[in-house]
């Protein structure tokens, strides 16, 4: 009997034992009328080669395992940062089900987010009684300060109007009239997260510049900077590092949507369904900023161009990662608010120079596949020619024919991206056919990439959402000098692995 | 070993009143009819758990269900390991549930084996203005060279497919026509009923109409102790030990439904002697059709914990001859002095500790004697989709004076949790942060927390581990700073 009370065997051994595996190999040989070992050795080999990447590239309908997510994801995300706001999704309940799911595997916290339960009625009738009752139930069980409306497909297709709906619950009392429910159409078959945090990000500022009390004019800056983060899973340590770089330059900020706190909570006995965020009177007050910056392009574009019409000034980034993507940004800040950037800025980018330079022989030429969201791929591969790794393959599923251009450009910068090609609309399976062919000595991306891993032996390193099987890597940067420290640390420890596992000679002490 | 205790029914009630104060009137109405305690029934040995169930969710109330897709996707359809399952629609439905439900299996990932892959036909607008036939019939050739092994493809709908009027069923029979393979259209789309609930009978309705009878019969030698093991999806290997009891009883599973299930298991089913099943909830349907076809009978089993696991393999011993009777007497005496080893470990350090459960399926009844075996005491438990006659089998489980509560809302299961303050939940991934912030130990009881398998004897030892783990780990005397008044 393999189990015992005293080395109790789960999953990870238990079905290794003999009694097991001969009940496995018992029950396919006789119930399962499996294909012969054979052939799944012969699918397994052909699937590694270039005959089956050229067919593997020739798809155009089946999308097998995208690196990619829908877009109310994103708007639950964004509007989660904001003070004591619930996000509210309207259409179908087990949409909801799955992004707080999805986001509490990640962020390991609770994520608080309701839904008004459409089912068949509401697909003929429409989702207009569904949401009069669910904004008042919601307002009245988890009293907000704000109610962040988004949508699901089924709400989409149908056609439901936000805009007039909310009004309607507005007449019919739901909420009072005065009370803050911005929205956002947010259909999935549009886009991805990110344009869902996009959406939502303009449709919060819309309703505070727009439609509280009618269209706001900007009035006298107020010299502060508005920041919209963008969709990052690191959002809780690197908001909290950018604001510790602003803190230090003397600039005053308003971060668009700051989940830093919200998906942090404590555990002192008390459960916080709302903590931090953005105040409200902050974002009301946004409007009269110096500038708005989005760190993540593909997060931001509309939002951005909304508040350019307002008359601010705006810059974005591509998820600014390393040397030069810090060193971009600080000075993007500095310009913009007219605060030098301070000596001990410089010395942690110095430190982070410093410590390139220590490991550069490590590093070069080093081969490293990244996936992952557009911002994200740019930043990374940015920082990796930085380091003077290779690049190769760059893929993003929600990444376009602008982002691959840009990626292009990126590559034509530095001798090291002279190989490297980069792959928009491309999924992970088809990043599977890459890696086989031309592998590459490293992969930076999700936890997805567990797979990949598992099939080509090529070494994953986790450093984008969601990271589901490891734990608390998002509770440190990996934005600024501090988290290109970090991000140079992780890929440091994963090439003196693979160097000590490779060869019993040259096992040194010393590197 | 089942113990003697009742729950304190005033103090229930008082907390359900409370809970129902804070929502708007009339929602407290509707509210009212899916809360309440268990209270002595007439039969012998049981309770009654009258509360109201199987309707739908109120809007805005932060409910914890799913939908019809996670239902038939999620549960049933998506662990049949050499089928590959499409998630029809727009790109998250998959994604979201991408790996998540922990169905084990043995084989080769993306040769013979696709259940940890996200297959999507990933929906964009167009194909909302044009529909979608011509795309899924493109895709399945496609996914046919990309996957020459798999034994056939499953079309999961998501909410649109319903919507937009496309003909999945025509695509389905036109396609096996051209691949002679077994493509089955599901129509899951998730505005569909008020739950998880109506997926898993799709799910089972399309196994009639989609499997049964429809490919060549097999060269299959029926024998006389022929099973089925019905509605466990090998959830972190669940299917497993619960298999192996059965063959050391003497039964030959001819089938695993659906955890580490080929399509031969499932077109096989028909020719078994009896069904087996674990999750009545997800899994009944099929078993009635299968009785009014062919005649086979089906019997309900729980082979969580000692005292359960005892009582199923003599219930189902009852169905065979007297070999299989002694043979199960054999196997109880077998794992007999596992039992009282876990049971001496961790009783001590459980006794009387008390629980609050809200899960799905069967859980909320069926885990109810294992923890009872550890000396623990179930004080609430409730269904997110449960119907009338779950909660009519739960009255076997339960104490007099359990809070019982359907469809619970975010807002009721933290206040009762906060008042109730249990010894442990069991709950899901969307509960566990906010009950763990409180102080209150906290276990995954859908996926097992990353643990398992926690079915028949070998199962119980790390199901026993697991609530020891949780219960008695070191942190929970941390939460308060020291220099804080206490």
């Amino acid at each position: 009997m393999p189990q015992s009370a005293e080395k109790t065997k789960d999953h990870v051994s238990l079905f290794r034992e003999p009694e097991y595996t001969e009940m496995f190999a018992a029950k396919k040989a006789q119930f399962e009328c499996r294909p012969s070992d054979d052939a799944v050795a012969a699918q397994l080999e052909y699937s590694k080669g270039w005959e089956y990447r050229e067919k593997n590239f020739a798809r155009t309908k089946a999308v097998i395992n995208p690196a990619k997510a829908c877009q109310p994801l994103g708007a639950v995300f964004a509007a989660a940062g904001f003070e004591e706001t619930m996000p509210y999704v309207h259409g179908s309940q087990g949409c909801v089900a799955y992004f707080r799911s999805h986001l509490a595997r990640h962020f390991k916290e609770a994520v608080p987010c309701v839904s008004d339960s459409m089912t068949e009625d509401a697909a003929v009738f429409g989702g207009l009684n569904n949401l009069v009752e669910g904004l008042q139930n919601t307002y009245t069980l988890y009293k907000p300060k704000m109610i962040a409306v988004s949508t699901t497909c089924m709400a989409e297709v149908i056609g439901d109007d936000l805009s007039a709906f909310i009004a309607t619950s507005k007449e019919k009392e739901s909420v009072p009239a005065d009370f803050a429910v911005p929205f956002a159409h947010t259909p999935s078959f549009v886009g991805s997260h990110t344009t869902g945090y996009d959406n939502m990000i303009k449709g919060i500022l819309s309703y505070f510049w727009e439609r509280e009390k009618g269209e706001l004019k900007a009035g006298a800056t107020t010299g502060k900077i508005n920041i919209i983060p963008g969709f990052d899973g690191y959002a809780v340590a690197n908001n909290r590092e950018l604001k510790r770089y602003m803190d230090l330059m003397g600039v005053e900020y308003t971060l668009l949507s700051d989940v830093s706190e919200v998906y942090d909570t404590p555990s002192d006995g008390t459960y916080r369904m709302y903590d931090g965020g953005t105040k409200l009177d902050d974002v009301r007050a946004a409007i009269d900023a110096r500038a708005t910056i989005g760190l993540q392009k593909y997060c931001s574009d509309k939002s951005l161009e909304y508040i350019a019409a307002k008359g601010q000034d705006t810059a974005s980034f591509h998820y600014p990662m390393g040397v030069g993507g810090t060193d971009a940004l600080l000075m993007k800040l500095s310009e913009l608010s007219g605060k030098p950037i301070p000596d001990s800025i410089e010395k942690e980018r110095g430190r982070l120079v410093d410590a390139i330079a220590d490991s550069q022989a490590y590093l070069h030429g080093k081969k490293v596949a990244v996936f992952g969201d557009p911002d994200f791929v740019y930043g990374m591969a940015a920082y990796l020619l930085e380091m003077g790794c290779e690049p190769t393959h760059c893929l993003s599923t929600n990444g376009g024919k602008d982002w691959e251009a840009g990626m292009k450009a990126l590559f034509a910068s530095s001798p090291f991206g002279a190989a490297c090609t980069a792959y928009p609309g491309k999924d992970l399976w088809h990043l599977r056919s890459l890696l086989f062919t031309e592998p590459t000595d490293l992969l930076i991306g999700s936890s997805y990439g567990k797979y990949l891993e598992k099939d080509t032996g090529i070494p994953l390193i986790r450093l984008t959402f969601p990271i589901f099987d490891r734990h608390h890597h998002h509770r440190f940067p990996t934005l600024g000098y501090q988290g290109a420290l970090r991000v140079l640390v992780e890929i440091l420890d994963r090439v003196f692995e693979m160097t000590d596992a490779a060869s019993d000679i040259s096992y040194d002490l010393t590197r | 070993m089942s113990l003697d205790y009742t729950n304190d029914t005033a103090a229930a009630e008082a907390l359900i009143k409370e809970v129902l104060d804070q929502y708007p009137e009339k929602t407290a109405k509707k509210r009212a009819r899916h809360l309440g305690v268990a209270k002595p029934a007439e039969e012998e040995g049981a309770t009654s758990c009258g509360v109201k169930s199987n309707i739908k969710s109120i809007p805005g109330v932060m409910t914890i269900r799913g939908c019809a897709y996670a239902g038939s996707k999620g549960v049933v359809w998506g662990p049949v390991k050499d089928m590959v399952h499409i998630s029809h629609g727009p790109v998250g439905c998959g994604q979201y549930s991408w790996s998540q439900r922990r169905n084990y299996f043995n084989g080769t990932v993306g040769i013979d084996s696709f259940v940890t892959m996200q297959v999507t036909s990933d929906f964009q607008e167009r194909d909302i203005v044009f529909g979608g036939d011509k795309n899924l019939d493109a895709m399945v050739d496609e996914l046919d060279v990309m996957f020459p092994l798999n034994k056939g493809i499953t079309i999961q709908s998501e909410c649109p497919i319903g919507l937009i009027g496309d003909d999945i069923e025509a695509v389905a029979k036109k396609k096996t026509a051209e691949t002679g393979k077994t493509i089955v259209p599901v129509r899951c789309e998730g505005f569909r009923g008020v739950s998880q609930s109506l997926g898993h009978h799709i799910a089972n309705d399309a196994i009639r109409d989609w499997v049964f009878d429809k490919s060549a019969p097999e060269e299959f030698e029926a024998g006389p102790y022929d099973v089925n093991l019905i509605a466990d999806y090998n959830i972190g290997g669940d299917a497993w030990p619960s298999r192996k009891l059965l063959e050391e009883m003497g039964l030959r599973v001819i089938g695993m439904w659906s955890g580490d299930a080929t399509l031969a298991e499932m077109a096989r089913a028909p020719k078994a002697k009896l069904n087996l099943i674990h999750c009545y909830r997800s899994m009944n349907y099929i078993c009635r059709h299968m009785e009014e076809k062919y005649g086979i009978k089906w019997v309900e089993y729980n082979f969580f914990g000692p005292t359960q696991i005892a009582a199923s393999l003599r219930k189902i011993a009852a169905q065979f001859d007297e070999t299989i009777q002694a043979n199960a007497e054999a196997v109880i005496a077998k794992y007999q002095g596992l039992v009282d080893a876990v049971v001496v470990r961790y009783k001590p350090r459980l006794d009387g500790k008390t629980v609050m459960l809200y899960v799905g399926g069967l859980r909320p009844r069926h885990v109810t004697n294992a923890y009872e075996d550890l000396g623990m005491k179930i004080v609430g438990t409730g269904y997110e989709f449960g119907h009338n006659d779950d909660y009519q089998r739960t009255g076997h489980y339960v104490k007099e004076g359990t809070l019982i509560y359907d469809d619970v809302t975010g807002y009721e299961l933290e206040k009762f949790i906060e008042k109730i303050r249990p010894d442990l939940v069991g709950s899901g991934i969307k509960e566990k942060y906010a009950t763990q912030k409180m102080g209150v130990p906290f276990r995954q009881m859908h996926s097992w927390d990353y643990s398992g398998p926690y079915h028949g004897y070998d199962g119980f030892a790390i199901f026993a581990r697991d609530m020891d783990m949780a219960i008695n780990s070191p942190v929970w005397s941390k939460f308060k700073a020291p220099w804080k008044a206490a």
